[in-house]
């Protein structure tokens, strides 16, 4: 399945600027793997020492958060778009 | 006599945290309790000068509207000020603000325009800032990122109570950053007054990180107001440290404080590892947990 993954701002210092990717994955963790293959200095931002996604980044497949749909296994179908969205930081 | 809710912003207590560095600690850590602002955060002082000096300078009339970026409390609070003096106010908030903050702010009667999650505070700001060029006439726009009244309340303010509140003793402030008017204006009145005062600014260990309303200065906007002379030395908090001492905050001590609280208290306690004897630290509790309660922050695991 190729897919779309949105980058947030503040992680763009680690994938050339760009805000938008596409990769090869069925599920979200092959995309995510897939995301720190390309860019593997992304991986301690968004993963924490035991390899668990870090509590404050939200994953979306479109709309729907992956917590309602059984998390990092998600399945995806081609054309679909995610996005990481992190807590908001940066003035309040 | 309280004439109206606005006359009980500022002068908060001055909280021993003894309980969290131990009653023979060397080094004592003091917290400003901003969280019993009548709006649950620090962001009352800089919200209602701002609002008052446009009052005070013609910009702001009955027929504008308040308009602002935020990514929560400062929406908050001028939802609140703006309700007590009569003012429609409209705020730009990323989308991915909490419910607790949509919420309050409409419970205020203030109105919202979502802005795109991916681009966070900066772009909230650049939206607000756009909508305020295109429409200038009908807005008094605040831009609390680039307005000196915001950095000058605390000065006037927050600095004062604490050189009150400490009987002058204090030798260190610490404080994460967010518009950086907190820390601005207080670093600049305890300096002024006592030059030997370091004030220490605490940073996210991440640009992605967790520590709702903080800045990584190196991958945002700078805001207008931000002045780096002011900063004797940078601690590094991460997301889990901050989400640790806010749980423990609240377990030890009663207060209820936010993530921004527990990255503070998480910075005073490294910083108190490496001072004399006798230093007395000053922080913040910038903000309420309890507008954190829907992220579960406070009965989850500690996967940060």
């Amino acid at each position: 399945m190729a897919v779309s993954l949105l980058v947030p701002t503040a992680l763009r210092g680690f994938t050339d600027r760009k805000a938008e990717l596409t990769f090869e994955g069925d599920t979200v963790k092959e995309v995510l793997d897939a995301l720190v293959g390309a860019y593997p200095d992304i991986k301690p931002h968004m993963f924490d020492e035991n390899g668990q996604l870090r509590a404050f980044i939200n994953v979306f497949v479109g709309d729907t958060n992956i917590k309602s749909t059984g998390g990092m296994a998600t399945k995806l179908s081609d054309g679909d778009t995610l996005m990481l969205v992190p807590a908001i930081a940066g003035g309040r | 006599m309280i004439m109206n809710i606005l006359d009980l912003i500022g002068n908060t207590p001055l909280v021993p945290l003894d309980r969290i560095t131990g009653a023979n600690s060397p080094v004592s850590i003091f917290a400003k309790a901003e969280l019993f602002n009548p709006s649950g955060s620090v962001k009352d002082r800089a919200a209602k000068a701002m609002i008052l000096d446009g009052v005070a300078t013609g910009r702001l009339s009955k027929d504008k509207t308040i308009l602002d970026a935020t990514s929560g409390n400062t929406g908050i609070a001028y939802a609140m000020i703006g309700a007590v003096l009569g003012y429609k106010v409209k705020l730009y908030l990323p989308a991915n603000a909490n419910k607790e903050r949509k919420d309050l702010i409409r419970a205020y009667g203030a109105s919202i325009v979502e802005t795109d999650p991916l681009e966070s505070s900066d772009g909230a700001f650049l939206a607000a800032k756009n909508e305020y060029l295109n429409n200038k006439e009908s807005y008094f726009f605040p831009d609390q990122y680039n307005n000196h009244i915001n950095p000058r309340t605390h000065y006037e303010t927050t600095g004062a109570e604490i050189l009150t509140q400490t009987e002058g003793k204090v030798t260190h402030f610490i404080s994460s950053l967010g518009t950086s008017g907190t820390f601005m204006g207080t670093a600049r009145k305890l300096k002024e007054v006592d030059g030997r005062i370091k004030c220490v600014a605490i940073q996210p260990d991440s640009p992605l990180h967790g520590i709702e309303g903080t800045k990584h200065m190196a991958s945002t906007i700078k805001p207008g107001i931000f002045q780096r002379d002011l900063i004797d030395s940078e601690i590094q908090v991460s997301t889990s440290e901050a989400y640790r001492l806010m749980k423990y905050l609240a377990r030890t001590t009663g207060i209820l404080a936010g993530i921004s609280s527990g990255a503070n208290v998480a910075g005073a306690l490294k910083l108190a590892k490496v001072l004399p004897r006798g230093s007395m630290i000053v922080t913040i509790l910038g903000d309420t947990g309890t507008r954190y309660l829907s992220d579960n922050l406070f009965s989850e695991g500690e996967n940060a």
